[in-house]
């Protein structure tokens, strides 16, 4: 699909649906992460949850508004999902805060990205001007991230083994 | 699709999420497919209170529990039939029946044949992992029949069952397939489902990635129906029957008439009923 957005009220409609499903996901993982006995990772997803909250605020005050919703298939998102959200499928229960991190990191990569491509195909010098400074705020939340990444270990080779696994097949 | 743009969101996704934390596994295809329901009703601008959301027993059929709509986690394989009764005592409700493909084929595989038939305005969304996830991975009817695993050595040789194309033989009004991993298509297909009037099944990939964790790939195998959806049932017969199982979008769109109740259901037509029984 062609990345076509050549308003500022739909450029803020994106904007602002990718924080929230990003909040929508963070709160859903974080959620797993308790039922699952892993309170550090839940704590995590919480703390990336409240942080994309703040992004929604942002977008609402930059648009003076709730932005008006599209339907759902309507966002030009040119992943399955919307960029910023980890996508359905990733995570484990044993995984651990670094691979949490990884993913967490994919997804600024990604909203980076999208906000890049749209102020490289936008014909609307108000809207590339905006995507710009999108673009750049993520980018900004990746290098971040990596920092963040860098203090915690990598997972061990068996990360995924469990004695008391749920998996009855071999 | 017949409904004006809402100028502000009326509901979202939290509108229709209840407290209750998914004991699924993490990376479970049925997230995405939570996401889905939610997306559509929110959509649709239904309020909580006008759907009921109806389920049998397993991994899939917990969503009930999950959301703020009413909600009936029933008996295995017998949704359709508690959902049918629903419906035609309170027509107004939306209903929108939650099953797996365990619960929906094999259990309940002769009331899933009989919904489609008797055509009551309801939809049925199948979450269908190709496994019993809850009972830790037997074969289910849609299981290849060569899935080699510990509790079927070399596979159950078995053909599997074919969803889409019993639903249409069986007379659904409206047939579609969709993937978990793309939660705004299927949202697309639910609101299309839940609009058409009749018995709408909704068959979604959604990978069970503990006991079927290959199915990882299925992201990669899916693909959009490259046609428009038919209304003639022979053309839609020979497209499922040709279908590799992965092709997603909506097969097809019947104008059957809707099965509704003959019988009032106010408390003037339940006496009239007791007299005329009355002995
Ligand atoms: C009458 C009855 N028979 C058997 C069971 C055991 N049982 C619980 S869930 C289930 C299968 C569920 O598989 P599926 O519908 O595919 O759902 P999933 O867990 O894969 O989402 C079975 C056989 C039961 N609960 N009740
Ligand atoms: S066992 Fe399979 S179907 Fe059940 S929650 Fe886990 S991944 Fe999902």
């Amino acid at each position: 699909m062609n990345l076509v957005i050549n308003t500022l009220d739909e450029l803020l409609a994106h904007a602002h649906e990718l924080e929230r499903e990003a909040v929508e996901r963070y709160e859903d993982l974080a959620g797993q992460m308790e039922v699952h006995n892993q309170p550090e990772l839940a704590e995590l997803f919480h703390k990336m949850a409240a942080i994309e909250q703040q992004h929604v605020v942002k977008v609402e005050s930059l648009a003076g508004s709730q932005p008006r919703p599209l339907a759902p298939w309507d966002y030009q998102w040119q992943t399955p999902e919307s960029p910023e959200s980890v996508p359905v499928g990733q995570g484990h229960y044993r995984m651990n805060p670094h691979q949490a991190l990884t993913l967490v990191l994919a997804c600024e990569e990604r909203a980076e990205a999208f906000f890049a491509e749209l102020a490289e195909s936008t014909s609307d010098p108000a809207v590339r001007e905006m995507a710009v400074q999108f673009a750049a705020e993520e980018k900004q939340h990746a290098e971040l991230l990596k920092e963040w990444l860098a203090r915690y270990p990598e997972p061990k080779a068996d990360w995924w083994q469990d004695l008391d696994d749920p998996i009855a097949q071999e | 699709m017949n409904k004006a743009e809402p100028l502000i969101a009326r509901y979202s996704h939290k509108d229709y999420k209840s407290a209750v934390k998914p004991i699924w596994c993490p990376g479970c295809g049925h997230f995405g497919v939570e996401s889905s329901l939610f997306r559509a009703l929110a959509y649709l601008e239904l309020p909580p209170e006008q759907v009921a959301v109806v389920s049998g027993i397993g991994c899939s059929s917990r969503i009930p529990a999950y959301t703020q709509c009413y909600g009936f986690h029933g008996v295995h394989g017998r949704a359709p039939a508690v959902a049918t009764g629903l419906k035609l005592a309170r027509p107004e409700l939306t209903v929108i029946v939650t099953s797996g493909d365990g619960d929906a084929f094999s259990i309940g595989g002769n009331h899933f044949i009989h919904a489609c038939r008797r055509n009551v305005d309801m939809t049925l969304l199948v979450m269908d992992n190709e496994v019993y996830g809850m009972t830790k991975g037997q074969p289910s009817p849609t299981t290849p029949a060569d899935w080699d695993s510990k509790i079927a050595p070399g596979g159950t040789g078995v053909n599997p069952f074919a969803p889409l194309a019993v639903a249409l033989a069986s007379g659904a009004n409206f047939i579609a397939r969709g993937f978990s991993g793309d939660p705004n298509g299927v949202a697309r297909l639910l609101v299309e489902a839940i609009q058409h009037p009749g018995f709408s099944f909704v068959q979604v990939l959604s990978p069970c990635v503990t006991y079927r964790p290959e199915e990882k790939f299925w992201k990669k195998m899916v693909h959009s129906s490259s046609v428009e959806p038919t209304h003639d049932p022979a053309v839609a017969g020979h497209r499922l029957l040709s279908d590799d199982g992965f092709t997603t979008g909506v097969f097809y769109i019947g104008n059957r008439p809707t099965y509704t109740a003959t019988v009032g259901t106010s408390d003037n037509d339940l006496s009239a009923i007791e007299e005329e029984l009355a002995i």
